[in-house]
């Protein structure tokens, strides 16, 4: 459905754009129909990027992103509209989405007055009344009340009712529970789940890899934004094969096991200072399986079993499984479940 | 016993009345103990880290004592505890990327706080740059403004600077938050580390990721609406928590392996009560499954098991 193809994004940066910083490097993937994925990815990954030019807040520098076949960034106005029909974002921030003077509903006036103008008073009333209802709030709490009457939660699935008012297929929810307490967050990631099984698409952004397990199918993972892994989930956790996946599989705190159990050492700068900037592998500054080899071009990525990506040469050198895990690293992958 | 806090208030003070943030804490940290400290926003976690250290100006001294060391905190007198800050009480702030002065570098803003304890910059100079190495920084980083530094560095650095003249107790307050997974695993062993080392001898680790408590902490406490809920070791804590509030948070938590498919988790329904005015009873009652008669009553927080403290009535029950 959705398909994001090679697609870059390079920003001007310095006092007068002198500069070039790339945040997102020939990125492929896609979505389709009632599926959910995650792309996971920390600080300046590139993640956050993607996402908006999904959303068409900016534009990308390069490569296509196509919706239904159609290239997005062909659309203008009506069309254009339409697709904001179809595809919606939620984002991290829940407090500052909304315009504290005025009561939270008015998200529901903006959409009413864009998309359906035409729609009578009690008609629209039943209208958001059901999506609420479908987000598991209850009307007659949340509506007519200001942004701090409501909890960070309300706030976060208002706006995905917002959402679901218009006719959506896709939803790019772009870490939206990271700002949400422990004990409503997990009914905002089941509701999540739920409009899945209703047959909605998710982009699902997030920096926590055990939300991402928890909800996805297939998952994207980042590295400064290029692809380092991505395939179905459950290959990715049970065996996950970039250095990079490994090291974050390994740095996650896990109520099951402690760190003492994993070997890796986290956050070594092992060559500090490397930029990948003549081409070769983006993780290669801190990886503990790095070579010179590894300067030489950008690792592509190579199939490994079905429906599972890595981009290492490590595992390019004699075809598939040829030299992997050099021994030692194997113990320190985390196999999950 | 390292610190031995009784009873402990402090309200906030706004324009609609007074917030009861901290509504009567008791306990205790043992020497060598890193306390984790768990809750959601708004639970008073921060208020009590903050009280030990220093009090905002809306914060209001209402009653109770903190005794660290055999010697009482004045913490109702902000000019008194100057002399506890830094050098028996210190803290590595929430927004430590923002905790340092920007117009100063970093050595010489380390020489001002050192001198302001009549400590000499140069006999501590030969100790800070070990510790620096410790925390893997470059000894570069004295000569730099906060700006050069990325986010875990400036973290890494002010936690050296404050634990410099080897405070007792040491408040870290989300200290891992904002950061990485990966930098995060780095600072919290480092923190451990900085235990290890005699440079602090206990500490409050405050966060509301009971996980990255599971890695570090020795023992566990659990504050909802203000109150303790539960304090207990954090196996105990993680693997058989006794308070209902615990339980389900426990149980909230997604981690690698749990699928929606597989295994669907359950949040707490409800959200935690306004502390403006809030009900008589136990603070959790609304929320709470297995809630009865006896819940309109406050309950004390009690020792059920060794050094296993809990404030419900279910678990009086039997006793």
């Amino acid at each position: 459905m959705l398909n994001v193809e090679n697609v870059s994004k390079t920003y001007q940066v310095g006092a007068f754009g002198g500069k070039k910083l790339q945040a997102v490097s020939e990125v492929s993937f896609d979505v389709q129909d009632g599926e959910v994925v995650s792309l996971i990815g920390e600080s300046g990954s590139g993640k956050s990027t993607i996402g908006r030019m999904i959303l068409g807040l900016i534009t990308e520098t390069a490569g296509t992103i196509t919706m239904d076949g159609v290239d997005i960034s062909t659309l203008r106005q009506e069309r254009l509209k339409d697709y904001y029909r179809h595809v919606q974002g939620v984002f991290q921030d829940p407090f500052s989405t909304y315009n504290p003077i005025f009561k939270a509903d008015r998200v529901f006036k903006i959409i009413k007055d864009e998309f359906f103008p035409e729609v009578k008073g009690a008609e629209w009333k039943s209208m958001v009344s059901r999506s609420l209802r479908s987000v598991g709030l209850n009307p007659d709490q949340c509506l007519d009340k200001f942004p701090h009457q409501l909890s960070g939660g309300q706030l976060q699935r208002l706006l995905i009712a917002r959402a679901l008012l218009l006719d959506i297929k896709l939803l790019v929810a772009d870490e939206i529970i990271s700002m949400l307490d422990a004990s409503t967050r997990i009914d905002v990631l089941n509701l999540l789940a739920d409009l899945k099984s209703r047959g909605l698409s998710i982009l699902f952004i997030t920096h926590d890899l055990s939300l991402g397990y928890y909800i996805s199918d297939r998952a994207v993972i980042l590295y400064q934004g290029r692809v380092v892994e991505k395939g179905s989930t459950e290959k990715i956790y049970s065996n996950p094969l970039h250095p990079y996946t490994r090291m974050l599989m390994a740095s996650v705190p896990r109520l099951d096991k402690k760190w003492d159990e994993v070997e890796i050492k986290a956050d070594v700068d092992l060559r500090d200072k490397y930029l990948a900037t003549g081409g070769g592998c983006v993780y290669y500054g801190r990886c503990p399986w790095g070579d010179k080899d590894c300067t030489q071009g950008t690792p592509a990525l190579i199939e490994m079993e079905s429906d599972h990506y890595v981009a290492c040469i490590r595992y390019a050198e004699g075809g598939s499984g040829g030299q992997a895990a050099p021994s030692g690293e194997a113990a320190a992958s985390t196999a999950a479940g | 016993m390292s610190l031995q806090v009784e009873d402990l208030r402090v309200y906030y003070q706004t324009l609609a009345g007074e917030v009861q943030a901290l509504d009567g804490v008791t306990f205790s940290i043992a020497d060598g103990e890193i306390m984790g400290l768990a809750g959601e926003s708004g639970c008073g976690k921060t208020t009590l880290g903050n009280s030990l250290i220093r009090l905002s100006a809306r914060m209001r001294y209402i009653g109770g004592s903190a005794v660290l060391d055999g010697e009482e905190l004045p913490i109702w007198d902000g000019e008194r505890m100057n002399a506890f800050r830094f050098e028996k009480v210190s803290m590595i702030p929430q927004y430590a990327m923002s905790a340092m002065n920007p117009t100063r570098k970093i050595g010489r803003m380390t020489g001002e706080l050192l001198e302001s304890r009549k400590v000499s910059y140069h006999s501590i100079l030969p100790e800070l740059k070990r510790r620096l190495d410790l925390v893997e920084l470059s000894h570069d980083v004295l000569n730099m403004y906060p700006i050069e530094l990325s986010g875990g560095m400036k973290q890494r650095a002010v936690m050296v600077i404050s634990t410099l003249l080897n405070p007792s107790l040491l408040i870290a307050d989300e200290v891992t938050s904002a950061l990485d997974v990966s930098t995060q695993k780095a600072v919290a062993e480092m923190l451990v580390e900085f235990r290890d080392r005699e440079y602090v001898n206990s500490m409050i680790f405050i966060t509301h990721d009971i996980s990255i408590l599971y890695q570090i902490a020795d023992t566990i406490l659990v504050m909802y609406a203000g109150k303790l809920a539960e304090k207990a070791p954090t196996e105990v804590i993680i693997n058989s928590p006794r308070h209902p509030y615990t339980r389900l948070l426990i149980s909230s938590l997604p981690t690698v392996g749990v699928k929606y498919a597989e295994e669907k988790l359950k949040g707490i329904p409800g959200h935690p009560p306004m502390l403006l005015d809030p009900p008589s009873g136990c603070r959790f009652r609304d929320r709470c499954p297995v809630a009865f008669d006896k819940c309109v009553e406050e309950p004390p927080f009690l020792e059920v098991e060794d050094n296993h403290f809990v404030a419900c009535w279910r678990e009086f029950e039997d006793a």
